[in-house]
């Protein structure tokens, strides 16, 4: 008897382990759900995307689309266990950079069919390549930051130094010049935050006309440091070791630890994301006077890497076409502008970002508008093997180079020579 | 053997010393929960707020629905913390008194169980948990923590079981008692601080446990306390202090709440019988 009992109970569990639902679901009425997994955290943004998902909820009553609030955090492994589950939301919020591993292993669909012509169209090119993977489109940019100098504004009037403007910028040698002039006994000229060095480097480089990861017509990918991959990162470390108007101790702070020292009047310039304005607003003391630089400008001008926001679809979903008219929506570019406002970042398409909203020159966002037409695909952004890369050769690398623990020719030898035997392993 | 003077201060000043490092993270906890945003700007932190609020208590609850959250942190909690200590008494006693080539390989394996990674387990986990449509339901939560927390349960259990002299259980034989009689009347009461130590830890692992929640719960009304924490917390590290500190710090008093009224009989139970009258 016990035994038949138990053979029962396991051919349920095997029975069980063969069915599986989709995406997405429909009701009895047949009105199809969508679940939308947003990772918008401030209040302003989260507002703005749940107004959205209302007005979409009341204006189509056959697709509703359920808000799921996702966190940054741990939003990878979320979404691979969600995939290998068949649990994903139909509509995933993400950034590009983390979606190359989504989109080879067949996660997520291909959007080129789905999206309206209007939406493509109204995105630039140089912002698609950045969900480009392979042949397919994997996500829709649509939110992006480009990386500036938050300069302590009376600070900088002070000293009669040029302020650079988008039209003309200070190149990397001035800057370093510049940041040398407004250091003082115990202040600084700038204060580079540089927990994470690989990216904000490799970024910044592009101006300078560095690339790094080269892709041969085999479409391999190799690791190369050439004279214009060397700019960015020796202005760095000659700005803390030799000319110290860059204090070492926030080499290894984030952005927000730097604020302090910052309005305290330690530093007059912190190379900040574009969204950080909105901690600057809440958090300065009552009249500091700040104001938004364009970064430095190189070889390629103001050229900076980007990995936008992104908005995709799950492969597994059932309801692909309705998931992707919800995006059209949620990206037509009156809303595009109220989630960038949200956010305190820019909107990829080019429609939104001519509002006079984002042109004002309150919080200088039109300083950031007039920088993003020079934004560009993150240069590691389709690189498979990047993630280890970075963790366990570059991001050590940097750090010793911009302490002083090593030079030039240590940091070459190991980006490239360990760099390529890590990318190679990921290319056979 | 006595203590002189200085010694004494000498003592008491470096367990002073190492009471403020313990409680350095929690005090600055709350020290950041009042601060208004400019004071956490400050270049000159304080530790008493200049200009006190309770506007990030009030921010943390108007965002995000952190009673709910807590409400099924602690069915989790609570849940798992029962149910592993239900399951893990009667199999810590066979484990200790039965030993057997079977029952010290079940002891290695609960060892060699607590180094496997989350990573490791989630994906099949998840599945099963699909098929078995546990998913996004806290009592499918509840049998994960409980799966999680019984090998480290069972082998603190074991231990305590061990303590207990096999003569009194012979006595209660000598009684009439059967098994499952001295289990539950002689031996089930001396394990008490052992049973109560267990689960504590099982709650105040399942109280904290975010990966797995973040993981298996879907519905937003379902989420726990640790999973709504980084719905403060933006892309780059980039946090929201003041609320996620006023939500973090109430997300602590519970596991101190428990602790403190705990405490006492853990250490009681502990010391119990130690010295012959």
């Amino acid at each position: 008897m016990r035994a038949r009992w138990l053979t029962a109970l396991v051919l349920c569990l095997l029975m069980s382990a063969c069915t599986g639902d989709g995406g997405g679901s429909d009701d009895d009425r047949g009105r199809i759900t969508l679940r939308f997994q947003s990772l918008a955290w401030q209040d302003e943004s989260v507002a703005v995307n749940k107004e959205l998902v209302k007005e979409w909820n009341a204006t189509h009553p056959d697709v509703e689309v359920e808000y799921v609030q996702g966190s940054w955090d741990s939003v990878h492994d979320q979404l691979l266990t969600s995939f290998e589950g068949g649990e994903a939301p139909d509509i995933i919020h993400d950034a590009s950079d983390d979606l190359a591993d989504f989109a080879y292993g067949g996660y997520l669909a291909d959007l080129r069919e789905l999206l309206p012509e209007r939406l493509k169209s109204d995105i630039p090119q140089r912002s698609w390549e950045t969900t480009t993977f392979g042949d397919g489109v994997f996500g829709v940019p649509f939110l992006q930051e480009p990386r500036v100098l938050i300069a302590n504004a009376k600070w900088l009037r002070e000293s009669g130094v040029r302020v650079p403007t988008t039209e003309k910028p200070w190149t990397w040698e001035e800057f370093r010049e510049v940041a040398e002039e407004l250091s003082g006994d115990g202040t600084y000229g700038v204060a580079w935050p540089l927990k994470e060095p690989v990216s904000a480097t490799l970024n910044l480089s592009l101006s300078a006309g560095g690339q790094l990861f080269h892709r041969g017509a085999d479409g391999k990918v190799e690791v190369r440091f050439e004279d214009a991959d060397a700019v960015v990162p020796e202005t760095v470390r000659a700005e803390v070791n030799t000319d110290r108007s860059a204090p070492g101790t926030t080499l290894g702070s984030g952005g927000s630890d730097t604020l302090p020292g910052f309005f305290g009047g330690k530093y007059a310039m912190v190379p900040l994301g574009f969204s950080y304005r909105q901690q600057i607003v809440q958090q300065a003391p009552k009249g500091f006077d700040w104001q938004v630089l364009p970064a430095p400008a190189g070889a390629e001008g103001l050229t900076q890497g980007v990995s936008p926001q992104t908005l995709s679809i799950a492969e597994d979903s059932a309801h692909k076409e309705e998931a992707a008219e919800f995006i059209d929506f949620l990206l037509r570019p009156a809303n595009m502008v109220r989630l960038a406002l949200g956010d305190w970042m820019l909107p990829t398409g080019t429609e939104a970002l001519k509002d006079p909203a984002l042109r004002t020159a309150d919080y200088d966002w039109a300083t950031g508008t007039a920088l993003a037409e020079h934004l560009r695909s993150a240069p590691a952004q389709s690189v498979r093997g990047y993630p280890e890369w970075k963790d366990k050769v570059a991001t050590p690398a940097f750090q010793e180079f911009y302490s002083g623990a090593i030079g030039l020719a240590e940091l070459r030898e190991r980006l490239v020579g360990d760099g390529n035997l890590v990318l190679a392993r990921y290319q056979r | 053997m006595r203590t002189s003077g200085a010694a004494r201060i000498g003592q008491y000043t470096a367990l002073l010393g190492y009471l403020v490092f313990l409680a350095f993270p929690l005090l600055w906890l709350i020290s950041i929960a009042f601060k208004p945003p400019r004071e956490l700007g400050s270049p000159h932190p304080t530790w008493i707020p200049e200009n006190p609020t309770l506007d990030n208590f009030r921010q943390a609850f108007d965002e995000q629905p952190l009673l709910d959250a807590a409400l099924n942190s602690l069915v989790a909690a609570l849940g798992a913390a029962v149910v592993a200590v239900l399951i893990a008494t009667p199999m810590a006693y066979v484990m200790a008194r039965r030993r057997t080539l079977l029952s010290r390989a079940a002891t290695g394996w609960v060892v060699v169980s607590q180094a496997f990674p989350f990573v490791l387990v989630i994906i099949p986990l998840f599945l099963v948990l699909k098929n078995l449509r546990l998913i996004d339901s806290v009592p499918g939560l509840i049998m994960v923590y409980v799966v999680w927390a019984l090998p480290f349960a069972l082998w603190m259990l074991v231990g305590y079981v061990r303590a207990v002299p096999t003569e009194l259980e012979e006595a209660a034989a000598v009684d009439g008692a059967g098994r499952v009689r001295t289990l539950v009347s002689v031996i089930a009461p001396l394990l008490a601080p052992g049973i109560v130590a267990t689960a504590l830890f099982a709650f105040i692992t399942a109280w904290n446990e975010f990966f797995f929640a973040l993981v298996l719960l879907k519905t937003p009304e379902k989420q726990t306390l640790p999973v709504v924490l980084t719905h403060f917390i933006g892309a780059e590290g980039v946090a929201d202090l003041g609320p996620l500190a006023a939500a973090a710090f109430l997300a602590t008093l519970p596991s101190l709440v428990v602790f403190a009224i705990i405490q006492k009989r853990i250490t009681g139970g502990m010391l119990a019988g130690a010295v012959k009258s």
